[in-house]
C-alpha cells in the first residue's frame, strides 16, 4: 500500500532510481582503480616527501580513498612525532 | 577482410552465447559468410545453443596445436549453408591457448569469412584476454541491473586500455522488461548509456522464445513471432552498416492495447 502511495505521489524513490544512484557511486569508486599496490606506492612516496619536513609515525599512518556523497576523497591520517628544526626555522 | 567481433560482458549469464548464436544466424540469413568461435575453453556451450553438439570432431585447441586443419574443425550449421562453428575444447584450460595464437587464428578466418564472431567466457582473466586479442570490435552485453552494468564498465575499461587502437565498444542491453522500466523498477537505457559512456548497438527484450529456442537448439531469429529474434535481426543489419531505428519496446500489440488505442485511452 505504501508502495502504491509513493508511486502515486511522484516516484523519486523508485527502485530504478536507487539502482542508478548506487551504480553511479560504485562506478566512481571502481574507476579510481585503486589496487593495494597503488595505495602502498603512494604511501611510500608520501612518507619520503613528508619526512623531509617532519618526523612521522610511519606504522600508524593511514592512507585511504573514501567515497563520500558523490565524490572520492584521498584521506591521509599521518601522526607527527616532531617537526624538524630546519622546517621550524623557516 | 571480414570483421572480427568479440561478444563479451564480464559478468556471466547475461546472454553472451545467446547473442553470439542469434547474431551469427541473423548475419548468415542476411547473406553473409559467418563463423562463430567459442572461446570459452573448458565450458563450451555455443554448440548446444546452435544445436550442433553432436557434430563436433575437432575443436579450437586441436587447430591451435596442429592436430587438425582449420577446415576439418569448422562445423557447418544444420540450416545455413554459409554459417560455421569452431567449438571450444571441453577438457582443456583457458591457458592452453595464447593471445598470439588466437590472433593468428582469427586473422586466418577473417580472410575467408565476412564475420568472425567470438563468444567470450565470463570473467576478465586468460579466456577474456584470448578472446579480445584478435578482435577489432567489441559487443558488450549487459542486463539492466547494477552488477551487470558494473562489470560491463570494467570490461569497457579493459577494452579501451589495449595497446592497439580498436573501434569503441558497442553496447547491447539484453533482457529488458519494458513494463518494469515504465513502472520505474528497471534501469533506463539512456541512464546506462550515460554512465557507461558507450554507443548503443541494440536493445533486446526479455522473451520466453529464448528459452524455448535454447531447448531446441535453434536460435530465436528463426521464429518470426520472437521479439528478441527481431531485435537481433535489427542488430545484425546495424553491424552490416545499415541504419535501423531502435525497436520500440513499448509498442504493445495485445488485444487490450489495441482496444485502448481505438478508444483513445492510450497515450501513443
Amino acid at each position: 500500500m505504501l508502495d502504491l502511495i509513493s508511486r502515486v505521489f511522484g516516484r523519486d524513490n523508485s527502485s530504478a532510481d536507487i539502482a542508478k544512484e548506487r551504480l553511479r557511486l560504485v562506478l566512481v569508486h571502481d574507476r579510481t582503480n585503486v589496487s593495494p599496490q597503488f595505495l602502498e606506492a603512494l604511501k611510500e612516496e608520501l612518507i619520503g616527501v613528508i619526512s623531509r619536513y617532519m618526523e612521522i609515525e610511519e606504522e600508524s599512518m593511514d592512507v585511504t580513498l573514501q567515497t563520500a556523497e558523490n565524490q572520492v576523497a584521498l584521506v591521509a591520517n599521518i601522526p607527527v612525532r616532531r617537526m624538524k628544526r630546519a622546517a621550524v626555522g623557516r | 577482410m571480414g570483421q572480427v567481433i568479440v561478444v563479451t560482458s564480464g559478468k556471466g549469464g547475461v546472454g553472451k552465447t545467446t547473442t553470439t548464436a542469434n547474431l551469427g544466424t541473423a548475419l548468415a540469413q542476411l547473406g553473409n559468410k559467418v563463423v562463430l568461435l567459442d572461446a570459452d575453453i573448458g565450458l563450451r556451450n555455443l554448440d548446444v545453443v546452435m544445436g550442433l553438439e553432436n557434430r563436433i570432431v575437432y575443436d579450437l585447441v586441436d587447430v591451435v596445436e596442429g592436430n587438425a586443419r582449420l577446415k576439418q574443425a569448422l562445423i557447418k550449421d544444420k540450416r545455413m549453408e554459409n554459417l560455421y562453428l569452431l567449438a571450444a575444447a571441453q577438457t582443456r584450460e583457458k591457458k592452453d591457448v595464447t593471445p598470439e595464437q588466437m590472433k593468428d587464428l582469427t586473422e586466418q578466418l577473417a580472410r575467408e569469412f565476412d564475420f568472425v564472431i567470438l563468444d567470450c567466457p565470463a570473467g576478465i582473466e586468460d579466456g577474456f584476454k584470448n578472446a579480445i586479442a584478435g578482435a577489432q570490435k567489441a559487443i558488450i552485453v549487459s542486463n539492466p541491473e547494477v552488477s551487470s552494468v558494473r562489470d560491463a564498465d570494467r570490461v569497457i575499461g579493459l577494452w579501451d586500455a589495449q595497446a592497439e587502437s580498436k573501434s569503441p565498444a558497442m553496447l547491447i542491453v539484453n533482457r529488458v522488461r519494458p513494463k518494469m522500466v515504465a513502472r520505474g523498477d528497471m534501469l533506463e537505457i539512456d541512464d546506462m548509456l550515460e554512465m557507461l559512456a558507450v554507443d548503443l548497438l541494440g536493445i533486446v527484450p526479455e522473451d520466453d522464445h529464448i528459452i524455448v529456442s535454447t531447448n531446441r537448439g535453434e536460435p530465436a531469429v528463426y521464429h518470426k513471432e520472437s521479439k528478441a529474434g527481431k531485435a537481433y535481426h535489427n542488430i545484425a543489419r546495424r553491424l552490416m552498416g545499415e541504419q535501423v531505428p531502435i525497436m520500440d519496446l513499448n509498442a504493445d500489440d495485445g488485444i487490450w492495447a489495441k482496444f485502448k488505442r481505438i478508444v483513445g485511452l492510450s497515450r501513443s
